[in-house]
């Protein structure tokens, strides 16, 4: 969670000795009687322009002018560090859910510790540690996950008792607390002055600082950036990063160009104190509350304590803009709760003397997770923004990745869960991000729980089904903004309420999907699977088949009706997108990637198709409607209703055609299901998409059809061991290390992107390998279940992290995917991970503190699901996101 | 034996239910906020009734209590069906066609209620297609009649209350095939029930009322006091109008036995009603549909009895008293309540009780903690302090909670005295309706901004 934002009011210290800084700029001493504001003329032309002077646009200018890029020009509106940033100079905190997010405070902390020899610029960093309160069991799950996640990256972390903590922190109540999380290398900072030292050490490296200078439009030319035009004139540059803060998405719609940037502000609220009487030491720990949804930390001998009240305050909505953040309202009745909790944990603090309510705006996305990366629309045009309260805890790593990702093409971690691409232009409606900041502000500080799913800003895309579903009890999640199913409650049985559901624990639809994974395996399901993106690429001659076979790892010159299943691989050969293209005619390609795809790889074809009038790429997501008919009699259903022989000699595995299904015309059925069972996916268009449904349970009804969902699909995946893209399988995966080499075609007689990697690796071996794990000793109804992210050890050893996991109903047991890596005993270098290596290990898997063995597995089962009807129906991939 | 406090809140609160009309962004443009309503029983089963619902092919919402006598069939029955038949009449001849060749066609039907239900608030399944098809028969007249002139509101609620009780009336004589349903259709004619109903559209509102409920205006004066205003008419013996209509329709000679006691023929408190065919139909009729119903109807003393000095039937009817009310400014809020309510309190304290309930919600003054030196305690006690207030009197999230609160637990000093509450609640079965009647109240509160 982020409550670690916290901003200062401390003394900000502008006076910096660094002449050529002072030269370069106007003056850093800005006041409002500054005679003239802008002594130094802005310069024609620069590589790169940031706009925003907060701790991410200093940041990224510090990053890349490390990295050797230093004809950079950092534009701030009002002065550095005076928006945002300039309130927190908060707590860095490393104790984070998401992996990436984890790695990024982590390189923050760091650099903030040795930014003040570095750069000669006082950034009051003080290692005071941190203690996350639990106040129930739930919580206490919650940090020990996060507890084993610290630990096997080397940061120092220990669960400790309620009484460890009176010892720690004199001030705190610790009679409701069952535990706590201790992270002592965790800090604090003054964040303006971060900022400040990074523009410092930007500045020496020849970055180019204006201060008073607001950008108004980023001009585009053929889709890439030409330049930007201020109130002060016009700089052309190649790079232009948006580092706008709250503003980033109005700046974002300023241009000819529109870049989505979906982040919005909440008014968020907190309270400085004047000091003790026995005024607190400054190395006191910073507390941190989330039952109480507050935080604590020591602030001159007083506290600063805020905290992310359940009704929050979203602003700004109608795009109202201001140079620099002046305080707005106080509202002490909407802080009433938070001082409740405060004084409910510190009863000692009853008789301190308030200062003030701070009231500074913060800016919020629509998951939680911070936006970085390139727009898919405009080349060059690259964001950092949307922190949710963490940007101390995020900036220095953040501008890393970033200033990487414009150097190098890439960032040196997998940055997918904050990649700008995961949204469309649908989450960039100003009612949709109003509504659904008011939901994400709360959830900081609510349990993070496995299968949680927003409720706001829903009901936006769904297929023609939907009503007809929803009314057969189907239960909604959403991805991409589209509702697709859970799974469907039977009439007269009724599941927990919203909040009582959530759990670490054996969830309440057990039994619901567990007869509907019962149904795929004996009879016939079917499964609304409508929200996969789908592209139709299509060529006057050959440059369509020759621009795929550049791109796609597999050989797709395959006969018309085939389906390849194929990997989108970048340069390294690791996997961009995971993708099923069949072949519709000789010139024209029909391609179903995973839903979240929809802009990334669309972008990313779009930069790397060349750029020829006879070669079309079509997105048609919206004009086919998906039905996956999954089971043993999914063929008996689809035979009665086309009158076509479907029988494996006239239909085999991994086959296209379109045929007629009921009255209506032009289906495309494919036999494959990405599960692994034996059935087909239909694409339907969608004016026949009821006809059709409608037909197939009727026909299905004497076969035992029913309705299923996503959850029925995920347990048949993951115990079928097929990987998905963007849980499993990222960027930095190779189908080498996933057991995948079979849908590469190394010798299909040109060069495709990845091929060089792909045979170094062949050559050299793996240095990861996608692994499969059986529970062994884990109760399904008493223990906690896996989720994703929990660490792997072999012999005692950590190896590696999960990346998804489910019961499978056919084995009784769970199953987890993940990857299994070899590190040196004495080094810890990364060595080549081997069959044996893998097969020759004790392994546990560690949920929440507590290990559970398990038994590796590099290959599927095969014996164990006898409800196979014919051997090569046998489907190697599957690409479902939970 | 004594009842905690919280024993009784949760006596009172088991039926309470609020709605609040969906806002944007804060933004409400409908002339009503929303609406709180509870029930208390006396009756075990309590025999009154409640509805709300949002209109969807024309504007406005419609709220109604219904109070049952000689049991809740009928109640219950007129609960379920009135809306529709005042949304239908309501209808423009287009939707009407469109509705019935959705039916004629099997396609789905356009939804004409958003109902607003407590859990509690059932709907009989069984009767559905009965009922459904006796309002198909009437809109497909409607059809027919088609007159072309837009649909006044005042003869819509008219025409519609008039027809749901020909309805249960036809229906009662012609039976049904199913005998579950043919004792149904019977209990719910020979039960009766009294109805008030506001139709809100914006500033137009109007009360159809058929017997003893009532429906009161609460106005905010000038000065910030509260006063009443009452937007019907009770149909009983103490309106001297109503006796006279009776009077005037029936001959001179009954003009002694017409009203006795101060009731109908000696019997019937409310002069209008639903159902209670007893005083509707002739006696042959009466005789004829008894001894063919079934058994349990025989065995009922109740029904076969024919009222004493029967001569020129029908003595009672369904046709209400419609009044209308442009809403202004002051308008605040409108209580509609069964008369277990007004029995125990006068209208004038109604209004204040609700009026101040109502406004104690609503803002303080911020505050800011400027110069002056203030501790965490004490600025947390000035905001608890703030908080209770705001939060209300008694812990009542719903203003037709607070006032059966108040009219059940009221002392002569007008105050809730939680012995008195606590005594009245637990009385014994049998014994409760003795001391009280079922009350059914529903608070609307209205708009001021957008009136």
């Amino acid at each position: 969670a982020a409550r670690m934002f916290l901003r200062l009011l401390s003394d900000v210290r502008w006076q910096v000795a660094n002449p050529k800084w002072r030269r370069m700029t106007c003056s850093w001493r800005s006041t409002s009687s500054t005679a003239e504001p802008h002594p130094v003329s802005l310069p024609a032309q620069a590589q790169v322009v940031i706009c925003g002077g907060g701790i991410m646009g200093t940041s990224v200018a510090y990053h890349l002018s490390k990295m050797g890029w230093t004809d950079i020009v950092l534009l701030e509106q009002g002065r550095l560090a005076a928006g945002t940033t300039r309130f927190c100079a908060g707590i860095v905190s490393t104790a984070r859910h998401v992996s990436i997010e984890l790695k990024m405070a982590d390189y923050s902390n760091k650099l903030y510790q040795q930014l003040e020899q570095e750069t000669g610029v006082k950034t009051g960093y003080m290692k005071t540690g941190s203690i996350s309160l639990a106040q129930t069991q739930d919580r206490l799950i919650s940090l020990k996950r996060i507890a084993s996640s610290l630990n096997v990256m080397g940061i120092p972390c220990e669960i400790i008792t309620p009484k460890q903590v009176a010892q720690l922190h004199p001030l705190i109540n610790i009679h409701d607390l069952v535990g706590a999380m201790y992270v002592p290398e965790d800090a604090l900072v003054s964040s303006a002055n971060v900022s400040l030292a990074l523009a410092t050490a930007a500045s020496r490296n020849g970055v180019q600082i204006h201060e008073r200078t607001s950008v108004s439009h980023v001009s585009v030319q053929k889709g890439c950036v030409t330049g930007v035009e201020t109130d002060r004139g016009q700089i052309q540059c190649q790079y232009f990063v948006n580092c706008a803060g709250q503003w980033a998405y109005e700046l974002g719609h300023s241009g000819e160009e529109t870049v989505n940037i979906p982040l919005h502000a909440c008014e968020h609220f907190y309270l400085l104190t004047h000091p003790l009487k026995e005024p607190l030491a400054s190395n006191l720990p910073t507390i941190v509350d989330p039952d109480g949804r507050i935080y604590i930390r020591n602030w001159q001998g007083g506290i600063l304590s805020g905290g992310f009240e359940k009704n929050p305050k979203p602003l700004f909505t109608e795009g109202r803009n201001q140079l620099e953040i002046q305080n707005l309202q106080e509202d002490w009745d909407h802080f009433e709760p938070l001082l409740s909790a405060l004084l409910r944990r510190m009863p000692d603090l009853e008789a301190l003397q308030i200062m003030q309510l701070v009231n500074c705006p913060e800016s919020f996305t629509p998951d939680m997770r911070c936006i970085m990366g390139e727009s898919p629309t405009v080349r060059g045009y690259f964001v950092l923004a949307g922190m949710n309260s963490a940007g101390i805890s995020y900036g220095g790593g953040a501008g890393k990745y970033l200033a990487e990702w414009m150097v190098n093409g890439y960032p040196s971690e997998n940055v997918w869960p904050l990649d700008l691409k995961r949204f469309g232009t649908l989450q960039s409606s100003r009612t949709f991000l109003r509504h659904r900041v008011m939901e994400v502000m709360p959830l900081m500080c609510d349990l993070k729980v496995p299968r949680w799913d927003f409720q706001t800003g829903r009901q936006l895309r769904t297929s023609p089904l939907y009503d007809r579903l929803d009314a057969q009890g189907a239960r909604w999640m959403e991805k991409h903004g589209f509702e697709r199913v859970k799974y469907f409650v039977p009439p007269g049985k009724d599941l927990l309420d919203l909040d009582q559901s959530k759990t670490f624990y054996k969830p309440d639809w057990f039994d619901i999907v567990g007869s509907e994974v019962k149904c795929c395996k004996e009879a016939v399901c079917v499964i609304d699977m409508s929200s996969f993106t789908k592209f139709e690429i299509s060529s006057t001659g050959d440059q369509a088949l020759e621009s795929l076979q550049y791109l796609f790892s597999n050989d797709l010159d395959v006969p018309v009706g085939h389906v390849v299943h194929t990997g989108m691989l970048n340069e390294k050969g690791g996997y961009e997108n995971d993708c099923s293209i069949a072949r519709l005619s000789k010139r024209s390609f029909f391609m179903i990637s995973p839903t979240d795809q929809q802009v990334h790889c669309w972008a990313w074809l779009k930069n790397r198709l060349p750029d020829d009038s006879n070669l079309t790429m079509e997105d048609v997501t919206w004009k086919y409607t998906a039905l996956n008919l999954i089971g043993p009699r999914a063929v008996d259903v689809l035979s009665e209703l086309s009158y076509a022989p479907i029988t494996p000699e006239h239909f085999p595995s991994l086959f296209c055609k379109e045929m007629s299904v009921g009255y209506a015309n032009g289906i495309r059925v494919m036999s494959i299901t990405h599960t692994g069972e034996p059935g087909f996916m239909l694409y339907i268009p969608i004016e026949y998409a009821l006809h059709v449904y409608n037909e197939v349970m009727n026909m299905g009804q004497k076969y035992g059809i029913r309705n299923a969902g996503y959850y029925a699909l995920r347990s048949l995946r993951i115990e079928k061991f097929f990987a998905f893209w963007g849980q499993d399988l990222d960027a930095f995966t190779t189908p080498m290390e996933c057991g995948r080499e079979f849908q590469v075609k190394l010798e299909k007689g040109m060069q495709f992107v990845g091929q060089e990697a792909l045979l170094e690796q062949k050559q050299n071996g793996v240095y990861k390998r996608f692994t499969m794990f059986i529970l062994e000793d884990h109760d399904t109804d008493m223990d906690l279940w896996p989720w994703w992210g929990e660490p792997i050890f072999r012999n005692g050893r950590y190896v590696g992290k999960t990346t998804s996991s489910a019961y499978s109903y056919t084995l009784e047991r769970h199953v987890c995917l993940g990857f299994v890596q070899h590190f040196d005993e004495k080094t810890g270098e990364e060595l080549v991970v081997t069959t044996d290596f893998i097969n020759q290990g004790e392994y546990e898997i560690d949920i929440a503190g507590q290990r559970f063995q398990a038994k590796a597995k590099l290959y599927p089962f095969s014996s164990l699901f006898t409800h196979r009807r014919r051997k090569d129906e046998v489907e190697l991939s599957g690409y479902q996101r939970e | 034996f004594y009842l905690t406090p919280p024993q009784v809140n949760s006596i009172l609160k088991a039926n309470e239910y609020s709605f609040k009309v969906p806002e944007f962004d804060g933004k409400n443009v409908s002339s009503v906020l929303g609406f709180d309503s509870n029930q208390l029983p006396a009756n075990a089963p309590i025999e009154d009734r409640r509805s709300a619902a949002t209109c969807l092919q024309t504007r406005g919402m419609l709220l109604g209590v219904f109070d049952g006598h000689a049991g809740c069939a009928c109640a219950q029955a007129v609960s379920e069906r009135l809306f529709y038949y005042i949304a239908v009449s309501l209808l423009p001849h287009e939707t009407l066609l469109e509705i019935e060749n959705a039916v004629e066609s099997g396609r789905a039907l356009l939804p004409i209620l958003q109902w607003h239900k407590h859990p509690n608030d059932y709907f009989s399944k069984e009767a559905s297609k009965l009922y459904f098809n006796s309002l198909r028969t009437y809109w497909q007249e409607l059809i027919d009649l088609n007159s072309g002139e837009t649909t006044d509101v005042k003869e819509a609620l008219i025409n519609a209350f008039k027809r749901l009780d020909n309805d249960i009336s036809l229906e009662a004589q012609v039976g049904d095939p199913n005998s579950f349903l043919n004792y149904l259709v019977l209990r719910v004619a020979f039960s009766g029930a009294t109805a008030c109903v506001a139709h809100v559209d914006g500033v137009n509102l109007h009360i159809a009322n058929t017997g003893d409920s009532r429906a009161m205006l609460g106005v905010q004066e000038e000065d910030g006091s509260w006063s009443a205003v009452n937007l019907s008419y009770d149909h009983n013996a103490q309106n001297e109008h109503e006796v006279e209509r009776v009077k005037m329709e029936h001959p001179k000679s009954e003009e002694k036995s017409l009203v006795k006691q101060d009731r109908l023929l000696g019997l019937l408190m409310p002069f209008r009603a639903f159902g209670d065919v007893k005083f509707k139909w002739s006696i042959e009729l009466q005789k004829r549909v008894v001894e063919s119903g079934p058994d349990q109807l025989n065995d009922n003393e109740y029904t076969k009895f024919i009222p004493p000095n029967y001569h020129t039937p029908p003595y009672l009817t369904a046709e209400p008293e419609v009044i209308h009310h442009k809403l202004r400014p002051q308008d605040k809020f409108l209580v509609l309540a069964t008369d277990g309510l007004w029995e125990t309190m006068h209208r004038q304290d109604v209004a204040r009780i609700v009026g101040e309930y109502l406004t104690g919600v609503h803002h303080q003054q911020p505050i800011a903690v400027g110069g002056y030196k203030v501790t965490l305690g004490q600025m947390h006690g000035l905001l608890t302090e703030r908080r209770a207030r705001i939060s209300s009197v008694f812990e009542d999230q719903n203003a037709a909670t607070h006032l059966i609160r108040h009219a059940v637990g009221n002392n002569e000093f007008g105050t809730v005295d939680h012995e008195r509450l606590s005594k009245m609640l637990s009385l014994p079965e049998e014994l409760a309706r003795m001391y009280r009647d079922d009350i059914t109240i529903i608070v609307v509160q209205f708009n001021s901004h957008v009136i």
